[in-house]
């Protein structure tokens, strides 16, 4: 599955009401380390089957960023069951974010 | 067996790779995060000749590229031990170990932390080491930036234009930084100056809510603000390697411009090793040297 861009009107649907453990990565345009992070995100999104990964921009979002207090990016919000169970600010290894989104 | 491991895929290890392959040596890249190193961080780069101006994503994206189509590879895994063999090396990751002939350290440094006791609890919640990234979230906001150097000096002129005031705070009275930076940021009306001071503690309950300061007379002054922004400088990440190669006090590999470290075979370039001028073109000038004697070593093995 690859990246699925999420907003303000498909959240609920995509990573609230998602079957699947969500990981969604916050970030922006201007944002290097959020560009960096974002091939890792993609193979990530490619291989692995237990979990669905958004991507949000806090630019058009910003109702969204401020919901979940994202006030450093890149920024990843692992969502289980609607609720938030781990976050991660900076742009970390694969294995790491592997950690994070766990079996 | 390859005939170069470059550990680190920032402009050091990525022009070491460049070099590397145009003397038609087999080269394997490790990088633990992603390429680039720290120069992603910045948004506008003015003092690489020949570009007027270039982010330092799109600096990073194009050296990737050109040091791919030379035909190094480029593998992301963390490098956490070199073992010297004497004329092979092996080079153990997190999930393998591949052996060569020469190896050139790349691994750049890391943010220094203030080292107060709710710093790391308080990122993303007021505090931060990237002022291109989250200054966009304190529009019209309060914010302090700690440190005296270049990146410090920046990240206030670009927090200037964002926040509604900035707070420079530093431990000393005047500053490293360039002298074009300082001027500029004199200029700015919404930017306070705080010299010969120092952040001692940060009071927060859900975030950062403001930061106690303490003046070299002693005097304590208590400020609020909404984000810190801290640039006290960088730490080599040199740990891993400690047993093999000599350091400094500070952590910085003991080589000069030829690169070369105190264990044969073993090269290092860029920001971790001991120099005067931590630049850009510093570390791709480093990557150079490196690359070419790590090639004469292994043409004399």
């Amino acid at each position: 599955m690859s990246v699925i861009e999420v907003t303000k009107d498909n959240f609920e649907t995509e990573v609230l009401k998602s079957d699947k453990k969500v990981l969604a990565d916050f970030n922006a345009d201007w944002c290097g380390p959020c560009k960096m992070l974002r091939p890792i995100i993609d193979e990530l999104a490619e291989e692995k089957d237990n979990v669905k990964i958004v991507s949000i921009n806090i630019d058009n979002e910003d109702e969204l960023a401020e919901k979940y207090n994202v006030s450093s990016i890149p920024c990843l919000v692992l969502f289980e069951n609607g609720e938030e169970s781990r976050r991660s600010i900076g742009l970390i290894p694969k294995e790491e974010i592997e950690n994070i989104i766990g079996e | 067996m390859y005939d170069i491991i470059i550990v680190g895929a920032g402009p050091a290890g990525l022009t070491a790779a460049i070099y590397a392959r145009r003397a038609q040596k087999s080269v394997l890249v490790l990088e633990a995060k992603s390429y680039g190193g720290q120069i992603i961080n910045t948004l506008d780069i003015e003092n690489y000749p020949v570009e007027e101006h270039i982010s330092g994503f799109d600096f990073a994206t194009k050296l990737y590229k050109q040091t791919k189509a030379l035909g190094a590879e480029i593998v992301f895994e963390k490098v956490v031990d070199i073992n010297d063999l004497g004329n092979t090396k092996e080079v153990v990751t997190t999930k393998n170990k591949y052996s060569c002939k020469a190896v050139i350290i790349a691994t750049g440094s890391e943010d220094r932390k203030l080292g107060l006791s709710n710093e790391d609890e308080l990122v993303g919640k007021g505090i931060s080491y990237c002022a291109t990234c989250d200054g966009a979230f304190y529009k019209g906001k309060t914010v302090a930036v700690v440190g005296g150097g270049n990146t410090a000096l920046e990240d206030a002129l670009y927090l200037s234009d964002i926040a509604s005031k900035v707070y420079l705070i530093h431990r000393r009275d005047e500053f490293r930084a360039e002298e074009t930076t300082v001027e500029q940021l004199k200029k700015k009306e919404n930017v306070e100056f705080i010299y010969n001071s120092t952040v001692t503690k940060l009071n927060a309950s859900e975030r950062l809510e403001s930061i106690e300061v303490t003046n070299k007379d002693g005097s304590v002054r208590t400020i609020e603000v909404n984000g810190l922004f801290v640039a006290v400088g960088r730490i080599p990440e040199n740990q891993n390697f400690a047993k093999l190669i000599e350091l400094d006090n500070a952590g910085y590999v003991k080589a000069g411009e030829d690169c070369k470290t105190t264990c044969k075979g073993i090269f290092t370039a860029g920001d971790n090793r001991i120099k005067e001028v931590r630049q850009l073109v510093t570390a791709t000038g480093d990557g150079a040297v490196a690359a070419t004697n790590a090639v004469k070593y292994i043409n004399n093995l």
